[in-house]
């Protein structure tokens, strides 16, 4: 599920992101990832119970939650992204399920077999041990500006710029 | 012989697994796609300084490091992140940054974790310069080196101390060739929680990758093989990805790894790049503000030399092995050092850690030699100015065969106590020998011979 040719396909049709776990905090890494995201053209919906907003976004109680809320104004979350650890991931998985998400993605470090089997199983994309934003900037977005080994190897041109 | 990377070429396609490019492929295509503006299908020399932000919010992004972009070209550049990646991809590591020279890169790859008060073990056959940088010039900032004879690597963890902080090693030493133990020294360095820093420059990535024998970092001076035709200096730091800087004794050795840094308001690099943390610090912490970028045309010239670098490491590697063999039954000469030789004290090593070429193990374009004479000294000094087309220089790596004297020139720094450690006899010639037709080099190597000891 994590072949450039899938993480592209993901990448490319999962437009709005839950993003469980994203902190207020600037120089947290869930908050690069979910500005980066959002720079990037995708609509963030932050799942944090603690907080009212953030990145300029209502934030919600829980995947339900935002689901719910989404649906009044007829959206959908299309990943669920996940900044948690991996003890925390099966009933994030099962709400992922519930609400129809297309994609379970666990952050680097966050690794929970079953439960990518069960999103599996139900048909979801899962990616699990990877960064949302390292992946994104590594096929569409610069990071082989960082001096990063993309291992993207292709002589066509790329249909979007860089940015 | 041990890794033999490219056994999976040929491959058919395969569901659900990326392709994996062979050595070959990745030295001219890693790294550089066709330009997403022009179409341009050869890499583009960014000759710019600077580089326009969208707006202030986009220049806020770059430098809290939450978007990935350029900002000036002392920090990054696109045409010297071609190299970049391109070095990552040979050396099977997760990121690289390119300096202005291989002393600019081991400096960098050092500095990035070392501060005054902290200790390096190294091992005594390095080169010449880099004992210089390492003993004199970083002592001068407070960090100290203990260098150890490599021969054995127990000597690595008797020299370990609570404020070592960094391992040292050279693949292929320099003069000296002798092979580096790169796994059993790789273990001792982890053991105590440290980073192994390989030099991996006389190898070359193609013959040798480091961090599939447990090294962490590798530093290249790409002057060398990598661009491959002497005209160009440069150097580059590669990260494996794989040391784990966040626990156990690393944790405490390393805390600037994870804690807010100083030196790039607050941001953790470990925590926030992962695997690419160390090579994001040395970026900005080191190269950025220590200045030691690599111009985009230098970049661009190297990137022009790695495209051939398969082609020419085989081909260094059997006109060395030539060179070796004519040498070792020449009357002339006393001695001959080169890993290649099945009779090398070396060999075995060169066999586990190098590429076969022709089913030997390919121990690259270096090796010494003394002519037998009452003054050896004097008949080297005579054999190097009798060479027709050998050429007299201090540079190693070139297309061209070059030819030098140690102890008068690369060396001359070294005291006699500091040669005899780093294995440089006073009679010792240096030969890189390069990728001309190997009878000329015969030629041109036995008629010297002759002349110096007429």
């Amino acid at each position: 599920m994590s072949t450039i040719q899938d993480l592209r396909r993901i990448l490319g049709t999962c437009r709005t992101l839950a993003v469980v776990g994203l902190s207020p905090q600037w120089h947290r890494p869930s908050f690069f990832a979910a500005k980066y995201m959002k720079e990037h053209g995708y609509r963030i919906v932050p799942i944090n119970p603690s907080a009212s907003e953030i990145l300029g976004e209502r934030s919600f109680p829980s995947v339900t939650a935002a689901a719910q809320a989404l649906a009044k104004d007829g959206l959908k979350i299309d990943m669920v992204d996940c900044f948690r650890k991996s003890a925390d991931i099966p009933p994030i998985a099962n709400e992922a399920i519930a609400i129809g998400a297309k994609c379970l993605w666990l952050q680097i470090g966050v690794i929970d077999e079953a439960s990518a089997a069960k999103a599996r199983g139900a048909g979801l994309d899962v990616v699990m041990d990877r960064c949302v934003k390292i992946e994104h900037a590594r096929l569409f977005g610069g990071l082989n500006w960082a001096g990063v080994n993309t291992k993207v190897i292709s002589a066509r041109r790329p249909q979007q710029l860089f940015y | 012989m041990a890794q033999d990377k490219d056994a999976g070429i040929g491959k058919r396609h395969e569901d659900g697994v990326d392709h994996e490019y062979a050595f070959g492929t990745r030295a001219i295509h890693a790294g550089a796609i066709p330009d997403p503006v022009t179409g341009a299908r050869a890499t583009p020399i960014h000759q710019t300084t600077s580089f326009v932000f969208d707006s202030a919010e986009h220049a806020a992004s770059l430098f809290n490091l939450q978007t990935f972009g350029n900002v000036y070209s002392r920090i990054s550049n696109p045409t010297v992140a071609v190299l970049e990646e391109r070095v990552a991809s040979l050396e099977g590591g997760r990121a690289a940054l390119a300096c202005a020279t291989g002393m600019a890169a081991q400096m960098t790859a050092l500095l990035a974790i070392l501060k005054a008060g902290d200790h390096i073990v190294a091992a005594s056959t390095l080169y010449g310069g880099t004992v210089g940088q390492l003993g004199i010039g970083f002592s001068r900032l407070g960090i100290t080196t203990t260098f150890v004879d490599p021969e054995d690597p127990e000597n690595f963890r008797r020299a370990i101390r609570p404020n070592t902080r960094a391992v040292y090693g050279e693949t292929l030493g320099n003069p000296l060739v002798n092979v580096f133990d790169i796994e059993a020294v790789a273990q001792i360095a982890h053991a105590h929680g440290l980073p192994l820093v390989i030099d991996n420059t006389v190898a070359s990535p193609y013959l040798c990758n480091p961090f599939t024998f447990g090294a962490d970092i590798v530093v290249h001076s790409a002057t060398k093989y990598l661009g491959g035709h002497g005209t160009t200096m440069a150097g580059v730091v590669v990260e494996s990805g794989k040391f784990d800087w966040g626990s156990g004794l690393a944790a405490k050795n390393f805390p600037e790894m994870l804690e807010p840094s100083k030196a790039y308001h607050g941001v953790k690099f470990y925590e926030t790049f992962g695997d690419f943390g160390y090579t994001m610090k040395a970026r900005m912490e080191v190269n950025r503000t220590f200045g030691g970028a690599l111009s985009p045309l230098n970049a661009w010239l190297i990137l022009q030399g790695i495209e051939t670098l398969h082609l020419r490491m085989q081909a260094h590697c059997r006109n060395a092995l030539r060179v070796a063999e004519f040498l070792s039954e020449h009357p002339l000469v006393g001695w001959v050092n080169y890993p290649g030789l099945a009779s090398s004290p070396h060999h075995a090593l060169a066999k586990k850690q190098f590429r076969a070429i022709d089913g030997l193990p390919g121990a690259s374009g270096i090796l010494t030699f003394g002519i037998r004479a009452d003054d050896a000294v004097k008949a080297g000094e005579r054999f190097i100015d009798a060479c027709e087309f050998l050429s007299h220089l201090a540079n190693i790596g070139d297309a061209k065969t070059l030819v030098i004297h140690p102890a008068s020139t690369t060396h001359r720094q070294l005291d006699e106590d500091e040669l005899a450690r780093a294995g440089v006899r006073p009679d010792m010639i240096r030969l890189s020998v390069g990728i001309e037709d190997v009878e000329d080099i015969l030629w041109d190597l036995d008629q010297a011979l002759r002349k110096a000891v007429a």
